[in-house]
């Protein structure tokens, strides 16, 4: 049953990329870069906040290493299910993401302030974080259920907003970060479950209009929908001088700490990211201490593993017994590139200040599992593209 | 197997796709490896260079000033450490908002208006931007805790330990020490203050101001290493130390001072004290009342009602020190100058004899003596004895026919009319009327140019030429004269040491912070006069008896002091108020060691007021002696500068 295979064009290329099997059939090149990560963000994290809290130099390292643990033994766990199943509770995905965001910025509310967490017994957790791969399932399978009439409109549009309304919500916390990683997600998934080129024109233009309505209308006219820091990092931007205590002076310091770093970095001897020049140095400009510590060979060696975790992503994308996995694996390498572009591009200048947490390398359990849980349904998608190419080779045969 | 509806697209569509995102990657990877090459590699450097600055602080480690001393190693004015509240600009919000806000905050619990707050900041950051403003000094503890508790509320509020002058004997020698305040932008322009930076202090006035140089201290620079938010990470990079000044050893005598000013403040009315070594020209104390509290000016900011209060005429203007300052007619006390310059010029001997008949006539107007009275035939010694302002008139006259402007040119040899050259700012000329001034001024005055056209305001100086008159009225110390207690005590001394035209100071000596000699002061005489031996004998014999011979102007104020020495009174006219007291004593006779001028405004007679001034002045100058000299030997000097007098015996003085 040829046919029903799919994608057919790479089947060849498809079946070499599958020969190669690791552990319990995982793929060992996204093992190996998401496991790279975390181990870099450990020695990292160990280098960095040796001095951070007294008597207890390994407070961010034995954390950030439970989140870790926690985190390989749910990809461990998803990448034995067949992430097919999670198709069929679409309904229930999302209606879990939807509750929890809503639930956040109620709570969020009730204290009048920012709120993007959850206070859990054994620690905080975020859902915005979770609602990440709740969206990447839930969203990639309605638009396989509306997969016929993909081209319509109406189905554009549906998705559209089953994608941007939980990116408003968490934007309303306020976590203008993570609203821009669902914006991503959504795309991603129109753009390969294949919405029509004209569509995302008229989309680009919505987006246009959207953010010059928020940025200079919305305020010219009395109604600021963005809070003041969060105008102030992203117009400090465009206008490098206006702050500099503020959004200009973190990017100012954090560019001198990852320039400082040299070539083979500054080690021990680091002072931009050591004496608190730059800020939130464990989680948002984590990587201007990699640049500064060790220089553009360490900062290079993090952005080859990235590199190699989006490029098995996409490959992942092409292996797929399916469409649904192809959607699932295309919309975690979008969110990756964005998490990894943003992240990286604030700490080097060329992106406006946006918290954004840099997969598996930033502290913060919320983060490192909910990626790693991307990891393992990345995994998934290729052990049953795996199977399916043996089974279909023992019919053959 | 999954159904039908799994197969929507359009592979080659599809592979299209995953080519535009593997391109998006790829463009993003690039862009991301080259603008990390560009930063770290080609600009590293740069950056490096940026990363090293941005971690160094220098921080200025203010010397603390010099202590002054009296003679004896008493200390005057030393140093105490205050808690002052400071600013540090950068590290202050930089947002204009968040500032305000900050700094309306600090204004209610330190009690400064918010404005007020930026204008200390504007003005103390001009020269030095990025140095610690000081906004109060003396700031109370709960104010430090506060601070410190809420420090994340007062970015860039410090509370540092700094140096403020200590004055344990309080207002003791005010006018003397003078005050010590932050160096003003003009001044730092001076030569004199090269090298110094904002926020320094400097002596404004007294000897503070004149030895400035001598107690400032050199400052000390740390260069340390700072995190983001200032506070040093522990790494000292270098370290110069601050240097103490040099201590300042005045030639005061804490005594000598101490009763002094206590004897003025017995007044009400104002005055001011000289006492000063005869030989040499040292101050043993020099005072002026009122006098304030110099304490005052260690606050950072000096409120106008205080400053008009130290400067105010209503209050006697007690920044004002009368000692130097002081613009007065000098009664009696110029007898002695007018008969040196009498006897010098030829005009009379001291066994000249003119009889005083109680009156004496000048160009229609008919002068009396200032008691009423006549004392017949006198020669100099008794004149001065009794002081016979007839005898004095005469005297005048005779200078003016013959002796060619003797009288000026001998009061000015002696040190009347220009400053004396004394080691504090702010002396005064003073006046010596002569005929060409007032010659001068007479010719101005009728000149179309001037204000007042050619008409002329009567009784003005300028309101007629030069006479005989002006010359009868100087020769008794009134008229147009203006002198103050210093120059009259210069001129004193200059006839009691036999011509040596002093230059008085009050600093003695430097001394290095452990107490080695630095520097001695001794600034040697302005000049030395010519005078004749038997003149200056006559002159002290007269004012000796004037002093301690029955009939003796001072007779009942020094008859039974117990040491041999000479005084003159003074009892100057001044218009529109009461007389003025003045007395200047010297001692022992007749080689006298210590001069004592003193004055008190509207005293009435010299004998009323200045006298018992001197004595007590001289009576702490004699204790402080004998018991130094008691110390030292275990022996009641008997010779030299401390002789019991005839009068130490009847009097029963403990002398």
């Amino acid at each position: 049953m040829v046919s029903d295979a799919y994608p057919r064009p790479f089947d060849e290329r498809r079946q070499a990329g599958l020969e190669r099997g690791g552990v319990l059939g995982l793929d060992p090149l996204l093992l190996g870069a998401a496991l790279g990560l975390i181990g870099f963000s450990l020695f990292t994290l160990k280098a960095v906040t040796g001095g951070d809290v007294p008597h207890d130099p390994y407070f961010y390292v034995v954390r950030q290493a439970i989140y870790g643990v926690l985190g390989v033994a749910l990809m461990l766990a998803i990448a034995r299910v067949d992430y097919s199943r999670f198709r069929e509770l679409r309904v229930g995905l999302y209606t879990a993401m939807m509750g929890s965001i809503i639930l956040v910025l109620l709570l969020g509310q009730a204290t009048r302030g920012s709120r993007r967490w959850i206070e859990l017994p054994f620690f905080t957790f975020q859902p915005s974080e979770l609602g990440k791969v709740l969206l990447i399932t839930a969203l990639a399978g309605f638009a396989i259920d509306r997969g016929r009439r993909v081209n319509e409109r109406q189905q554009t549009a549906r998705l559209m907003l089953m994608g941007f309304v939980p990116a408003l919500i968490v934007f309303l916390q306020p976590d203008l970060g993570t609203a821009v990683t669902y914006v991503v997600i959504t795309l991603a998934i129109l753009f390969v479950v294949g919405v029509r080129w004209t569509h995302f024109a008229l989309l680009g233009a919505l987006l246009a209009v959207a953010v010059t309505a928020v940025l200079a209308i919305a305020p010219a006219v009395g109604h600021p929908v963005l809070k003041g820091y969060q105008q102030e990092r992203l117009t400090s931007f465009l206008n490098p001088s206006s702050d500099p205590r503020d959004a200009t002076y973190q990017i100012d310091q954090s560019l001198i700490a990852i320039g400082s770093g040299g070539k083979v970095g500054r080690g021990a001897d680091s002072t931009q990211t050591e004496n608190g020049f730059v800020p939130d140095r464990t989680t948002d400009f984590i990587f201007s201490v990699v640049g500064e510590r060790f220089g553009f060979v360490g900062a290079a060696f993090v952005l080859s593993l990235y590199a190699l975790l989006i490029w098995r992503a996409l490959r992942i994308m092409t292996l797929s017994k399916n469409l649904y996995g192809s959607l699932i694996a295309g919309a975690i390498a979008a969110m990756f590139m964005c998490q990894v572009l943003v992240n990286i591009g604030v700490a080097i200048g060329i992106m406006p200040v946006t918290g954004i947490p840099l997969p598996l390398m930033s502290f913060g359990g919320s983060s490192v599992v909910v990626t790693l849980m991307a990891v393992g349904l990345l995994q998934s998608i290729y052990v049953q593209a795996r199977l399916t190419s043996k089974s279909r080779a023992d019919l053959l045969r | 197997m999954f159904g039908e509806r799994e197969r929507p697209l359009m592979p080659a569509q599809f592979a299209l796709r995953v080519a535009i995102l593997s391109g998006f990657a790829l463009v993003m990877f690039s862009i991301i490896f080259f603008r990390l090459w560009y930063l770290q590699v080609l600009s590293g450097d740069k950056y490096l260079k940026q990363a090293k600055n941005n971690q160094v602080r220098e921080i200025t480690v203010r010397a603390p000033r010099g202590e002054i001393l009296d003679r004896q190693g008493h200390v005057l004015v030393d140093n105490r450490t205050a808690l002052a509240l400071q600013l540090d600009p950068t590290r202050l919000p930089r947002s204009h908002r968040r500032r305000a806000q900050e700094f309306a905050r600090l204004g209610q619990v330190i009690g400064m208006s918010p404005d007020q707050i930026s204008k200390q900041l504007h003005e103390q950051t001009k020269e030095l931007p990025a140095n610690p403003v000081t906004l109060r000094r003396d700031v109370a503890y709960d104010l430090v805790y506060y601070l410190r508790e809420n420090q994340a509320a007062y970015p860039g509020v410090d509370v540092q330990r700094v140096y403020v002058r200590n004055y344990p004997d309080g207002s003791l020698g005010a006018q003397i020490f003078g005050y010590v305040r932050e160096v003003t932008e003009n001044q730092l322009k001076e030569p004199r203050y090269q090298g110094l930076i904002p926020g320094d202090q400097v002596g404004q006035s007294g000897v503070e101001n004149t030895y400035d140089n001598v107690l400032r201290g050199t400052n000390g620079l740390t260069r340390v290493q700072v995190d983001a938010a200032g506070q040093p990470t522990g790494g000292v990079l270098s370290e110069t130390q601050a240097k103490a000044g040099d201590n300042l050893l005045l030639s005061i005598d804490a005594p000598v001072q101490q009763a002094g000013e206590a004897a003025l403040n017995s007044f009400s009315t104002p005055g001011a004290f000289v006492a000063m070594n005869v030989q040499d020209g040292e101050i043993l104390g020099l005072g002026s009342s009122p006098t304030f509290d110099p304490s005052i000016f260690t606050k950072p900011v000096i409120s106008p009602s205080t400053y008009r209060q130290l400067t105010s005429q209503t209050t006697g203007a007690p920044l004002t020190d009368r000692a130097i300052q002081g613009l007065y007619p000098t009664g009696s006390t110029f007898k002695p100058i007018t008969a040196m310059a009498a006897l010098e010029s030829g005009v009379m001997t001291p066994s000249t004899t003119i009889v005083d008949g109680g009156s004496f006539t000048e160009g229609g107007i008919t002068l009396h003596n200032a008691g009423g009275g006549a004392y017949g035939a006198l020669q100099l010694p008794q004149a001065l004895q009794v002081s016979s302002d007839v005898f004095f008139y005469n005297v005048g006259a005779m200078l003016s026919r013959e002796g060619n402007d003797a009288q000026q040119k001998w009061a000015a040899d002696l040190g009347i009319g220009h400053p004396t050259g004394i080691d504090l700012p702010g002396e005064v000329a003073g006046l010596l009327p002569t005929p060409a001034w007032r010659n001068k001024l007479y010719k101005q005055a009728q000149s179309p140019d001037s204000p007042g056209g050619t008409s002329i305001v009567p009784g003005d100086p300028t309101d007629r030429p030069w006479t005989e008159g002006d010359n009868v009225n100087l020769a008794i110390g009134q008229g147009d004269l203006q002198a103050d207690p210093l120059q009259m005590a210069v001129a004193y001394a200059s006839i009691a040491n036999g011509g040596d035209v002093v230059r008085p100071h009050v600093g003695l000596e430097v001394q290095d912070p452990r107490g080695g000699v630095v520097q001695e002061i001794n600034p040697g005489p302005q000049r030395h006069l010519d005078i004749n031996p038997q003149y200056r004998q006559a002159i002290l014999d007269g004012i000796h008896m004037a002093a301690q011979s029955a009939g003796g102007t001072s007779y009942q104020v020094f008859g039974n002091f117990p040491i041999p020495m000479a005084g003159k009174t003074g009892t100057a006219q001044r218009p529109g108020q009461a007389d003025q007291s003045w007395y200047v004593a010297l001692a022992p006779y007749p080689n006298p060691q210590i001069v004592v001028a003193a004055t008190i405004e509207q005293g009435g007679f010299g004998v009323e007021a200045a006298a018992p001034v001197a004595r007590q002045i001289l009576d702490a100058y004699y204790n402080t002696h004998k018991q130094a000299a008691k110390s030292a030997g275990g022996k009641v000097p008997s010779q030299g500068s401390i002789q019991a007098g005839p009068a130490a015996g009847a009097a029963g003085n403990p002398y």
